[in-house]
């Protein structure tokens, strides 16, 4: 705790802190090259959808000794399709069979249950109609519309319209790396990886909104001071919220790996295993885009404003002037071990290299 | 752990006392509430107490609309006919605007629910034989044929309306062909013209089957109908439940009927008319006559036929009930109206002292077959008891390793301070068990796979409220503040922080339980009730439990085990206090400027 801890102290006192705003061009062409590569897999690639999504069954046998092979001919000779066999990790079988409506699965499932001699009860089945899933996934796009509306609405009067927007374009950005990832790997989208994705809407906002709360609170009288621009403070309310950030999302994977390992290690496959899978891959973009591309997004947005504009001016004229200032007057001194002050003031010079990031870069820009 | 330090604040501050007073009121009397009711777990789901659940969606055909009043009927239809295979405990429930969930319990006949479940045409129209009340005493014969003008009548007539269709109620001479029509009858319904059926065709005012049975050729299928109507007692609702359920169209059977909250039980002829065979029906309300609501009926064209010849045989004969067609619906009688002409034109009404409610429903049903919509299966999973054990198990086993995991995260980060973390965490577990216990019975809320899913992801949630108030007051302490300004300073900007992001949280939760469907709903679900719940642990435990063990000198002197060591934490000396920031911006950074 106290490594991290001291840590949070020293990122809460400015001794650590990393410029994301100044780096944000760096940032967005991440995304944007991930995003792309996301865009492109998915249209190359496809999503890999699960039986939910064609209509089909599933069938989980109880515990037998047949082997996947036989299961598969078994499964062949019982519906005429290709199936897809899987063993789980309590000697269950798992037998996927494509392309077909409920009621013939109702015939193939007494056949299995006679090819495995079992009592045809004893054979849990999940027989799907073709456009089952399709009206799961329009359901849950017509969700996502009304929330991202809603959400748009609600931050804009909580916050400000540029908030909004920048958390809107967070929360796309993560969507679309999450469904990227399912297009490159190719795991299955069942029903379980909708409600997976769906959940990213709450979490990724979460911690966007934190974010984006310390930024409001920081930047209330901003106009009335000549020291920071918008976006040093907005890169502070990153850095201090950082540890909060990390705990979050830290807190928020251990549940979902626990469930990952549950659903993948001991279930094998099925619902808890497709939620965790995209939760989790959902919570890592989320944590990135709220710290990486949210707040930058804002700063960029807010720095457009006539007033955040004069502010800037005001900020740079009088780092200009300070600069001067110690020029002439050299041997100031930093007595106080006032550290904070210390940075803006001296600029780039001779500040060691984690410092300087942060306060250096507004007078940097000057030349 | 709260609880004696709960007494001793109560004297000393009243406030926090107070809140955690209230909240421990709160889960004592939920829990209480609980016990009190008798469902000490959640209702589990099909998908982890084993069982069948159909999945339909209706279907805009028919020209009927797909809206509430429809849905809704089609539940109850659907309701009488599932909970008539001898299970009580499934259920049938609309879920978004057009889709029908089905759930049926493990033990039962799951491929005949299916069956029965989505088919829409089980209307039957068949002569009645015989007719008799069951249970509490009553007239025999409820059925008098005045046209429904008197409220006494307890059943409905049928009659060709003379006003409406004179040329085609006036054409048909019943007495000339009644014969003749009575053997069309069972000739056009292609159906073995069972004794009982040609007997009572022949119009015999037989007050039993077993009058017309003697008169047949006295063959076993009579017998045993005879004798089941003899066994039937239709005032007992498991009776009623399978009476007459699988009974062939073409073949007679036994049945029972409700007639002004009196039980009527009936043997019943062979089909005359399909449901499907009627085109349209409506209620209207008669204005000319004053009679009341009334049902109007249109057949098909052969619909018409048939409804001609059997309303032809029927009136011929004098006297309730032989003169009566029973509307059969999934087996069970809902209207026996008296037929006092026959009535060809392919148009009849049913009145009698309806109100608006009984004939749009009577309507409903004449006009839809069964049900007013038809249904599509669009999944059916069916879950053995084991699977769904095991299910039940790994969802438990995956809350508790991430519950853990989380737990043993805060220890290691928060020490002292994630036992007030902690004891949070279990408090709000406690409650979301206890209401999700609550809400099974209430709402009918049962716990599926994806719910347990919410609410494992939920503790993130839960926990991550606790972070951000932490971290705040960890935030005042580096400031140089002792704990308890420090914890109160914290607090309402702490407090603004959860607030919105719940909100973002719970307003996802909110969107996705009423737009979507099926296992998407069940985790919106979980995930909205335990944002709530984060919410209020938050206000009325946590943050009074904190002002509690602020003054505890373990926390207050910053014990380098409680989490809040000022030194560990980084704090500036506290002589450095008085350089208060100047601006909101200048918070750590204050310089000699300021």
């Amino acid at each position: 705790m106290s490594k991290l801890g001291s840590i949070g102290a020293r990122l809460h006192r400015g001794e650590i802190s990393y410029d994301f705003i100044g780096h944000r061009k760096l940032w967005y062409g991440i995304s944007i090259l991930i995003t792309i590569t996301a865009i492109l897999g998915l249209t190359v690639r496809g999503l890999n959808m699960g039986i939910d999504f064609q209509g089909g069954a599933v069938f989980t046998t109880p515990k037998t000794s047949v082997s996947v092979a036989q299961a598969e001919d078994y499964a062949r000779d019982a519906s005429g399709h290709d199936a897809v066999v899987q063993k789980l990790g309590n000697d269950t079988l798992r037998i996927q069979i494509a392309g077909m409506d409920t009621q013939q699965s109702d015939e193939i499932k007494d056949k299995l249950a006679a090819d495995f001699k079992v009592d045809s009860e004893k054979i849990a089945a999940d027989l799907v109609g073709p456009s089952w899933g399709d009206q799961i996934a329009n359901k849950a796009w017509q969700g996502l519309g009304i929330f991202m509306v809603l959400v748009v609405i609600y931050l804009a009067i909580a916050f400000e319209w540029r908030m909004a927007i920048a958390a809107l374009v967070a929360l796309i950005h993560d969507i679309t790396i999450t469904v990227g990832i399912y297009a490159l790997v190719g795991f299955e989208v069942t029903p379980g990886t909708v409600i997976g994705l769906l959940t990213i809407l709450g979490y990724s906002l979460y911690d966007t909104v934190v974010v984006f709360d310390s930024l409001k609170e920081q930047t209330k009288d901003l106009t009335k001071q000549t020291r920071f621009t918008y976006s040093d403070v907005a890169n502070r309310s990153i850095n201090s919220t950082l540890v909060r950030s990390i705990n979050t999302t830290v807190v928020a994977l251990l549940p979902v790996a626990g469930l990952l390992f549950i659903g993948g290690g001991v279930l094998g496959a099925g619902t808890l295993n497709d939620i965790s899978l995209s939760l989790f891959v959902g919570l890592a973009a989320g944590a990135y885009s709220s710290i990486f591309i949210a707040t930058p997004l804002v700063a960029d947005l807010k720095e457009r404003e006539p007033q955040m504009k004069a502010l800037r001016k005001r900020v740079l004229a009088k780092r200009a002037q300070a600069a001067t200032d110690e020029e002439i007057e050299t041997s100031r001194p930093v007595a106080d071990d006032s550290e904070d002050a210390a940075p803006a003031v001296v600029g780039p010079r001779n500040q060691p290299a984690a410092r300087n990031r942060g306060r250096g870069r507004p007078s940097g820009k000057r030349r | 752990m709260a609880a004696p330090k709960k007494g001793r604040s109560a004297s000393a501050q009243s406030k926090p006392g107070r809140s955690l007073a209230l909240i421990l009121i709160a889960i004592v009397a939920l829990t209480g509430g609980m016990f009190a009711a008798g469902h000490t777990t959640p209702r589990l789901g099909i998908d982890l107490a084993g069982g069948t659940s159909i999945t339909l969606e209706a279907k805009a055909d028919q020209g009927s609309a797909i809206n509430k009043a429809n849905m809704d009927t089609a539940v109850e239809i659907m309701n009488r006919r599932v909970n008539g295979l001898g299970v009580s405990e499934a259920e049938v429930q609309t879920q978004g605007e057009r889709n029908i969930i089905v759930n049926i319990p493990k033990g039962t006949n799951s491929k005949e629910a299916r069956d029965q479940v989505g088919t829409t045409a089980k209307l039957y129209f068949r002569p009645v034989l015989a007719q008799e009340a069951t249970g509490s005493a009553a007239s025999p014969s409820p059925s008098p044929s005045a046209s429904g003008s008197s409220s006494a009548s307890p059943s409905p007539s049928a009659s060709a309306s003379p006003k409406e269709k004179a040329s085609s109620s006036a054409s048909p001479s019943p007495s000339a062909s009644a014969t003749s029509q009575g053997r069309s009858v069972t000739d056009a319904l292609k159906a073995d013209s069972t004794p009982s059926a040609s007997a009572s065709a022949s119009g015999k005012a037989s007050p039993s089957p077993s009058a017309s049975a003697s008169g047949g050729a006295g063959n076993d299928a009579t017998a045993k109908l005879q004798a089941q109507y003899a066994a039937l007692d239709c005032s007992k609702e498991s009776v009623r439940a399978t009476a007459g359920k699988n009974a062939k169209p073409g073949d007679p059977t036994v049945a029972c009927g409700e007639v002004d909250k009196v039980w009527y039980k009936y043997v019943l002829g062979p089909a005359a008319v399909d449901g499907t065979e009627v085109k349209k029906a409506s209620a209207v309300f008669d204005t000319q006559t004053a009679a009341g609501w009334q049902v109007n009926m249109t057949f098909t064209g052969k619909g018409a036929k048939k409804f001609g010849d059997v309303t032809g045989q029927l009136a011929k004969n004098p006297a309730p009930p032989q003169n009566e067609f029973g509307i059969v619906l999934d087996g069970q009688v809902v209207s026996s109206p008296t037929v006092r002409t026959a009535i060809t034109g392919g148009q009849a009404q049913i009145s009698g002292s309806f109100t608006q409610e009984e004939a749009q429903n009577l309507a409903n049903m004449l006009s839809y077959g069964a049900l007013p919509l038809s249904f599509k299966e669009q999944s059916v999973t069916t879950v053995t008891a084991a699977l769904g054990g095991e299910q039940l198990h790994a969802g438990l086993l995956a809350g508790a390793i991430g519950l853990a995991l989380v737990v043993i995260y805060l220890v290691a980060y928060y020490r002292g301070l994630s036992m007030i973390a902690i004891a949070s965490l279990l408090v709000s577990a406690a409650l979301t068990y206890v209401i999700m216990s609550l809400l099974g019975p209430a709402i009918n809320f049962a716990l599926n796979l994806p719910a347990v899913c919410g609410a494992i992801v939920a503790i993130g949630i839960t926990a991550d409220s606790f972070i951000v108030y932490f971290e705040r007051i960890r935030d005042e302490i580096r400031e140089g503040r002792t704990l308890r300004p420090a914890v109160e300073r914290a607090w309402p900007r702490a407090r603004r922080t959860i607030l919105v992001s719940d909100f973002v949280s719970f307003l996802a939760a909110a969107v996705l339980f009423i737009v979507t469907v099926g296992k998407v709903q069940g985790f919106a679900f979980t995930l909205g009730l335990t944002t709530v719940l984060d919410v209020v642990v938050v206000f009325f435990f946590t943050k009074p439990l904190m002002t509690l063990l602020a003054r505890r000198k373990f926390f207050a002197d910053g014990n380098k085990w409680s989490g809040l060591d000022p030194k560990s934490l980084g704090a500036k000396p506290p002589l450095r206090r008085t350089r208060r920031p100047a601006g909101p911006a200048a918070g750590p950074v204050e310089t000699k400027e300021a």
